[in-house]
This record gives C-alpha cells, structure tokens and sequence, in this order.
C-alpha cells in the first residue's frame, strides 16, 4: 500500500483512498453492498480524527480500525450449544446443498465428544436419498438416526423424533430439513410450521461459505420465518473470503457459532472472530504491522 | 413466486421522475445495482466508470444506461444454440464437475432427461464414490429417468467407474455417457488432479473423451466462482458452465467476469429441483434478469 503524506491525525482527505481500498476488499470478499456501505459510515465515523501511530501511516492506521471494527461486528462470540434441558432440539435450516446434512453429522458428533447423545432427524423428505445420506453420516458418528419408511410429513417425522428421544432416553435432537429457497413461499411456510409445533431450542442457519451478494436476502428471510439463534458457515477450507457472513451478521444480529473446515465429520471448528476478519479483509501484510504498531 | 426483495433501495420511484443528471449520486446508485448481480467490484466500476465518461452532466433515465449496460452484457455473453457437441461416432462423454452441493447430480439428471427427450440414449457413471449416499442419489434419478446407470461400492476409484461407464456405453451402442464427480474444492491439489485422471481414463476408451466437461456453479455463488472456474479449468479442461439455482434471488453474475477472463461459456441453466427445471441458457433473459428488480420488472 502505498504510503500517504501527512501523518497525525486520520482525516476524510488522508483516509478517502484507504476507505475505497477497503471497500473494494470488502465487496470482492461478497460482503453484500448495502452491509457495507453502513460498515464504512461506521468505520468513518470511528476513524476520523484519531491519532496516526508513530510507526504507521494513515492507511495502515485506518486499516487497523476497519479490522477492529470487523471483530466488535461480527461477534459477541459463544460457541455454547446449551443442551441443557432433558431433550434439547436444535434444528438446520438453510439453501440448498449449503452443507446441513453434514454439518448435523459434525455436530452429532461433537456433541458425542461431550458425552451426551444426539439423535438425527431425518426431515428433508425431499432430495433423493437424503435420507440414506443422513444414515451413513449417523452411522459413521456413532449417532442414532430416526426416519419414518415411506413419510411424506415432515412435521410428523419431527414430533415423533422428539418423543422417540424422550422414551429413549436421548438428550439432543438434531433435525435435518430439506434445502430450500428463502423466496420459495411454500417450503418457507412449512419450516414455519415445524418451528411451531416442535418449537425447537435453537434453530442453525447453515450459509455456503462461497455465497455471494445474495446472503442478505437469503439470511433475513430465514430469521424473519425462523428467529435464529445462531449461524454456522460452511467450505471455508477453500479459498473463499467468507465476506457473506458479515452480511448474514448484519442482517440477523445471531451469533455466529462455528465454521465448517471439511468434508469430514471433524472437519467443524469454532468460530474466532479476530481470524475471520483478517480472512475477509484480506491484507494480511498491513494487519501485521498494525500489530506489531 | 418472487416476494419484494429486501434492502433493495427503491429504484423504481427514479421513474417517476423526468429522467436524471448523472451525478456522483446516480454513479453510486448504478455501482450498487452493478455489484449487487456478483459480477464484482472491479467489472462493475469499469461499467460505472464508462456509463461515467459518456453521459456525466447530462440528464439520462437509469432505465435507459441500464439498458445500454444489459445490451453490452448479452453482447458478451452470447453464444451458438449448440451447448454439446457431440462425437461423430460412438458414444459422447460428458464429464460433470464443480464445489461441493453446487448441483452437479441434480444437473446430470437434468441434462439426461432432456437428452433423452431428444431421443438419444444416455448412461450415467457413479463417479461420486466419495460422498454418503452419493450414489444413491444418482441411482434415484437414473431409476426415475429410465436411463442407465453404472456404479460400484463407495470408496472406489472413480476413475475406475468412469472407465466402466464409457466401456458400457461403447458395448451397448449408447449415444451419452455422463459422469458425475464427488464436489471439491479447486484448491483441493491431489481431488483436482484425480479429475485429470478421470479424464485420461475416459480418453482411453474413447480417444476424444470427455468431449465435454461441464464446471456446476451455484449462482448464489459470488467471486469464489471464478476461482472456481480457473481451478476446475486448469485441472479438468472445462469447455462450458451449468449455472444452476437461479431460481433464486440470486442473480449469477459472476459468470460476467468468467467469460471475460477465461472465455468459459454458460451453456444451460438450473431453475429447480426436478428435472424439467433446466434449460439452454439465453443471453437475452440471463440480462434482463441481472437488472429486473432495478428495472421494476415485478
Ligand atoms: N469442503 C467442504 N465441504 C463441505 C463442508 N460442509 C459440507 N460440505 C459438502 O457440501 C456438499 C453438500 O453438503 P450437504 O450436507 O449435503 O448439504 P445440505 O445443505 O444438506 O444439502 P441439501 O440437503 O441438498 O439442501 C457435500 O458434498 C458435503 O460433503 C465443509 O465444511 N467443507
Ligand atoms: N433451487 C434449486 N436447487 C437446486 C438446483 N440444482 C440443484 N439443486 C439442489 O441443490 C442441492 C445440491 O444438489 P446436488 O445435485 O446434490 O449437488 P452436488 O453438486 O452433486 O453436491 P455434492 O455431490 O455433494 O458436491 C440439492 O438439494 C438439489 O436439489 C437448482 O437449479 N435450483
Ligand atoms: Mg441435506
Ligand atoms: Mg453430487
């Protein structure tokens, strides 16, 4: 980056080309547009005025407040699942193919690592086999998988999963629901109604870490339906900047609990905020500077 | 059926007015519009920055620059109505590759389907040994189509079912062979270079194969896609793109700077879950479809 004359205070003449960079960086991440124009009002705000580092430059330094203010945004942090209660529900939701069925693996799994039992659900009744995807996910976690021969009700299969869980003795319930379309009125009405009447503890919005300006849409519409009560990014072992989950934050306000690293069921780390927002700024080199400033 | 969208500034209230000057606030109004269909910050300041030189003082209706963007973009994203080219004799291989649940499968089942429609024999090839109940899923569809399948236990090479499905198809006079592949990630090195294996095995039966590989984006994808669309190229030579869930709100205007960079054309769309929900992809709809909600097209 080059480096800007006039050090003391930041000011809106010596950040202007540092605030285009960076919003430039944001946008090629897949933050979604409207995130980040009030992202860069709020970075502005904060900025300006303060006081340049010795060792740094005005960019560099208002690289450092973009950074800080992308970790206050996308936490407060707590990757706590609280399965508390005798049967505790969690329930998946998200697009298609953005990665449930294997996340519910994941989390059967590490719920199992905790010494508890996890019972799969499987609700997405929908895309062929998925039923059997959730059996061998199950099986190869250790966890017992709950599916109705020849269902056809969603809802049923869910309200007798949870009361198979209570006779059985399994303390965490994990349903998977078919993919579907934020817009698809129909399929949005029937996660409606199994968030009705199962009334599960907290319900996981699964996001493709590859999604692009759509995530806000999506993300809203599934927490206007749904109240969300956390969010879980998937295939961020790729090279993807993961920039929709600034976007998913902005618009849901849940917080964000874990990342999905892997095909594999122990591919599921947690969520540290400070790392994602280098990941989604990118600029690796300033941020270090910063640090050592 | 599509609801309003949400934090859509809202556009449409511009046409009530006489038209407008093109001022920084216009400029911004039209980047926004730009970014928000995934074609990047970078293609859509050069548009803005276009748009900029040739009209900025005058006063223009956002309707009509955006019209003059669209025309450009169809310009560029045209191509001939002949998706696949087909092998002058013996069986056409088709290899089918993309990320992880960006729809490969679906798509295959899809583009058999309407193979078979045009009355041409198609087998499918299991080649997603990787992935649980992969090739069930494929089994599921080939048993719904009515065309054949060939597949082996999970875990097996996929070369070796790629082999197997193009030596089907040879003995059995079958016009297609489609080979589905387990998703991965282009940065995935030994997955990416399992393709090119795919690849020369299939050469082997049938010295074109694959005649053709087709890279499965997700239009809900954003700038990942085209690294997508480098690493799938590098590793497995695609000659074309399925574009898939834009049945959605999203728009899939990534594919923009792909054709630009690496000339990777998209040759059929996904809008669905079932098979009849694809079709050839249209220049002319892909465009008016980038800019319908700034358009007030419903
Ligand atoms: N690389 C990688 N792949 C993942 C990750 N999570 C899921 N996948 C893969 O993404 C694809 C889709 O995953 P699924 O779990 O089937 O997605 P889904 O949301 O249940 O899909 P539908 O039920 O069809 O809506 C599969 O190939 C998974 O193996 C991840 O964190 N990293
Ligand atoms: N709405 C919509 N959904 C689609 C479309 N194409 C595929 N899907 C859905 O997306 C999900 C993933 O599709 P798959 O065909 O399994 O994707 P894949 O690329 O084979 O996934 P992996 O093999 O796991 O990498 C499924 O739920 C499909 O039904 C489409 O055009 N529109
Ligand atoms: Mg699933
Ligand atoms: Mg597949």
């Amino acid at each position: 980056m080059k480096s800007l004359r006039g050090k003391g205070k930041l000011s809106e003449a010596n950040m202007r080309d540092g605030l285009k960079m960076v919003e430039e960086a944001l946008l090629e991440a897949d933050v979604a547009y409207p995130v980040v124009q009030d992202f860069m009002a709020r970075v502005s705000e904060e900025a300006l005025g303060q006081q340049v580092l010795k060792s740094l430059n005005p960019d560099q330094q208002l690289v450092g407040v973009v950074h800080e203010q992308l970790i206050e945004l996308l936490g407060p942090v707590d990757p706590s699942l609280r399965l508390d209660k005798d049967v505790t529900v969690l329930m998946m939701c998200g697009l298609q193919g953005a990665g449930k069925t294997t996340t519910c693996g994941k989390l059967a799994r590490l719920i199992g690592t905790e010494g508890k039992k996890a019972l799969l659900v499987a609700a997405d009744l929908q895309r062929p086999a998925a039923v059997q995807q959730l059996h061998v996910v199950g099986e190869s976690v250790g966890a017992k998988v709950y599916s109705e021969e020849g269902a056809s009700d969603p809802i049923a299969v869910c309200q007798n999963a949870v009361k198979y869980a209570r006779e059985n003795g399994i303390s965490v319930v994990i349903l998977d629901t078919a993919g579907r379309l934020a817009i698809d009125e129909e399929l949005m009405e029937q996660l409606k109604t199994i968030d009705r009447k199962i009334v599960p503890d907290q319900c996981f919005l699964v996001v493709d870490g590859m999604t692009g300006q759509d995530a806000v849409n999506s993300a809203k519409a599934f927490n206007d339906a749904l109240e969300l009560d956390g969010v879980i990014m998937t295939k961020l072992d790729g090279d993807a900047r993961g920039g929709a989950l600034l976007s998913v934050k902005h618009v849901t306000g849940v917080p964000i609990k874990f990342i999905g690293v892997s095909e594999h069921m122990d591919g599921l780390e947690p969520f540290y905020a400070d790392r994602m927002a280098g990941r989604i700024l990118g600029m690796g080199d300033v941020l270090s500077m910063v640090d050592l400033a | 059926v599509k609801t309003s969208r949400v934090l859509n500034t809202d556009i449409r209230d511009l046409f009530k007015q006489e038209g407008r000057l093109v001022d920084d606030e216009f400029l911004t109004e039209l980047y926004a519009i730009l970014v928000r269909t995934d074609m990047g910050a970078g293609p859509a300041g050069k548009i803005r920055d276009q748009i900029k030189s040739e009209y900025r003082g005058r006063v223009v209706h956002l309707g009509e620059v955006l019209q003059t963007v669209k025309d450009e973009l169809v310009a560029l994203m045209q191509q001939p109505e002949t998706p696949i080219v087909f092998a002058e004799s013996g069986p056409t291989v088709v290899m089918v590759v993309g990320v992880n649940g960006s729809g490969k499968t679906t798509s295959i089942a899809k583009l058999a389907g309407h193979l078979k429609a045009e009355g041409k024999s198609v087998v499918l090839g299991a080649g997603d040994t990787f992935r649980a109940a992969a090739v069930e899923q494929l089994s599921i569809w080939a048993d719904r189509l009515g065309v054949d399948i060939v597949k082996a236990e999970q875990g097996t090479d996929p070369a070796s079912v790629a082999f197997k499905a193009v030596d089907f198809a040879v003995q059995n006079n079958k016009d297609i062979v489609i080979l589905d592949t387990a998703g991965r990630l282009q940065t995935q090195k030994n997955l990416m270079n399992e393709l090119d294996k795919i690849r020369r095995v299939a050469g082997k039966k049938v010295p074109e194969a694959p005649h053709e590989v087709l890279l499965v984006l997700d239009a809900t994808a954003g700038q990942n896609g085209i690294s997508q669309a480098q690493g799938f190229s590098e590793a497995a030579q695609c000659t074309g793109i399925i574009l898939t869930k834009l049945d959605g709100s999203a728009k899939g205007g990534v594919v923009v700077p792909i054709r630009q960079t690496f000339n990777l054309p998209v040759k059929y769309i996904g809008v669905g879950e079932t098979p009849a929900d694809f079709a050839l992809f249209n220049a002319e709809q892909f465009g008016d479809a980038l800019f319908e909600d700034a358009l007030g097209g419903r």
